[in-house]
């Protein structure tokens, strides 16, 4: 892997510190590139000039405190806050180097791109062939049965469920334990064929079986999709992202390589929260 | 929250404290073989022989301590190093109470031979060995990397040492064959002596490693994780 050049910050603590910028290098694509991204909530400034860069087929994690501005900041990656009234977004999100922000983008078409998963499961009270076909049938992205049926599998398939669902694909998904129904909403996020996976805290109410299977599938979904997720379960970060980006209010306090952030963290906020002697 | 940090504060104060009791036990056997091999005082001899037992059972409770603060708080960052540190650290302690038993062996046969000669490099190796160990603990103790960085300084001096008693002693082995036996146990306690301060190395490099995360072993400096 190309080693990242970053300008690393002192290890002095500052109510304000700078959050370690990892600069592009020329040989790496960037698959998100935020700049100066501000959130506001009425009046209230939720996240403040952030900027990061995150790469391709990689897993980040956002950790942070709750309330710390992670989960806002995963879905403006989206456009996720923009059914929030009151909401503001000052800066640039590109995505492939487009600005998801710029007037005149198809947010239906950026969701498309840039799936997500939340905290709870949420399957629709439908068959779980139906979950996975859903997406598939409003935005008429197939042309036939067949080719519903196929992409339906091939979707199961890569969310690690079909072995479990393939005899019974027209029973009610909520029948399904909650790790299944978590990763049912996994394989219908990734029927529309996205190319990045925003995942909102998607273990955080399962037991440690069903914890580690969405972990195991989030190291396979990495070859073919860029995944950026949310969690307080810090052992979780460490085991399946490769970058992780602390966040303290409203702030990217640091971002690194996930090996080193939690073996040798440059801010003494990163430190603090890691150890446990926060506040 | 707080009150689990607190437990884990404790638990690695606890630990810490284990370890310099570990550590001053190490020092007293070196230093305590080396005297007896001066003194010639069988007594002594086998009292660093037979007294190797608190130090082993140190070596395993601290390395169960360690185990069990990995398992239940699967601490990171500076805790996460300053544990591996001590499961280093603690190897480390041990080797030198095993080395402390070699001398006591080499010094209860050299006491069977006549004097090759007055001692006087080999008591200052102890005394540098000894030294460093204490420094290297110190240095643990405080987290402070300059006097960490001494005790590597320290080492070239019993590295040299080392190769000037072999030297001369190698003169007097030539000369009169019925040295050779004790001075061979000589050279072979400069030797002893000698890997002690690279134990203590090691233990200045490990709390190098537990402060700033820096790896400078084997002269590779400025190689962060």
């Amino acid at each position: 892997m190309t080693r990242l050049t970053s300008a690393l910050p002192t290890r002095e603590s500052s109510p304000h510190p700078t959050p370690t910028r990892i600069e592009p290098s020329a040989d790496v694509s960037l698959k998100i590139d935020v700049d100066r991204l501000s959130f506001f909530y009425g009046d209230k400034r939720a996240l403040e000039d952030i900027s990061i860069q995150i790469r391709p087929n990689m897993v980040t994690a956002f950790i942070g405190p709750s309330g710390c501005g992670k989960s806002t900041f995963l879905r403006t990656l989206n456009r996720m806050n923009d059914i929030i009234p009151g909401a503001r977004v000052e800066g640039r999100v590109s995505i492939d180097g487009e600005n998801i922000y710029r007037p005149g983008v198809d947010v239906v078409a950026v969701r498309r791109q840039v799936g997500m998963v939340f905290q709870k499961s949420n399957p629709f009270p439908k068959s779980i062939f139906e979950n996975v076909a859903y997406g598939l049938r409003i935005n008429k992205l197939t042309t036939n049965r067949s080719e519903l049926a196929g992409r339906v599998e091939e979707s199961l398939q890569q969310a690690a469920l079909w072995d479990e669902v393939k005899d019974r694909l027209h029973e009610s998904a909520l029948a399904l334990s909650g790790g299944q129904q978590q990763r049912l909403c996994i394989a219908r996020a990734l029927a529309v064929k996205p190319d990045i996976l925003l995942m909102d805290e998607p273990a955080s109410a399962l037991d440690p079986i069903a914890t580690q299977r969405i972990e195991e599938l989030i190291y396979h979904l990495k070859a073919k999709f860029t995944i950026v997720i949310v969690t307080h379960n810090m052992q979780q970060a460490a085991r399946v992202s490769d970058f992780t980006a602390f966040f303290w209010l409203g702030r990217l306090v640091e971002y690194e390589r996930t090996d080193k952030m939690f073996t040798a963290p440059s801010e003494k906020l990163t430190e603090d929260y890691l150890t446990g002697r926060f506040g | 929250m707080e009150r689990v940090v607190r437990h884990f504060q404790e638990e690695l104060e606890a630990l810490q404290s284990r370890l310099l009791e570990m550590g001053g036990l190490a020092e007293e056997r070196v230093s305590a073989a080396v005297q007896s091999l001066v003194n010639r005082n069988i007594t002594a001899i086998e009292r660093v022989l037979y007294g190797d037992e608190p130090i082993n059972a140190l070596h395993v409770e601290i390395d169960n301590r360690c185990f069990k603060l990995l398992a239940l708080h699967q601490p990171m960052a500076t805790d996460l190093r300053a544990i591996v540190a001590a499961v280093k650290i603690n190897t480390d302690l041990e080797r030198v109470g095993d080395l402390a038993v070699n001398i006591a062996e080499a010094a209860k046969r050299y006491a069977t031979h006549p004097p090759v000669k007055k001692l006087i490099d080999i008591p200052q190796m102890g005394d540098i060995a000894q030294g460093m160990l204490h420094d290297a603990l110190d240095a643990f103790v405080r987290r402070d990397t300059a006097l960490a960085q001494q005790v590597l300084n320290e080492d070239d001096r019993l590295d040299s040492l080392k190769t000037q008693i072999f030297r001369e002693l190698l003169e007097y082995m030539l000369k009169d064959l019925a040295t050779v036996e004790p001075a061979l146990d000589l050279i072979l306690v400069s030797r002893h002596l000698e890997r002690i301060g690279d134990h203590a190395t090691n233990v200045a490099e490990d709390v190098i490693f537990m402060v700033s995360a820096l790896d400078v072993r084997h002269h590779t400096p400025n190689t962060s994780v």
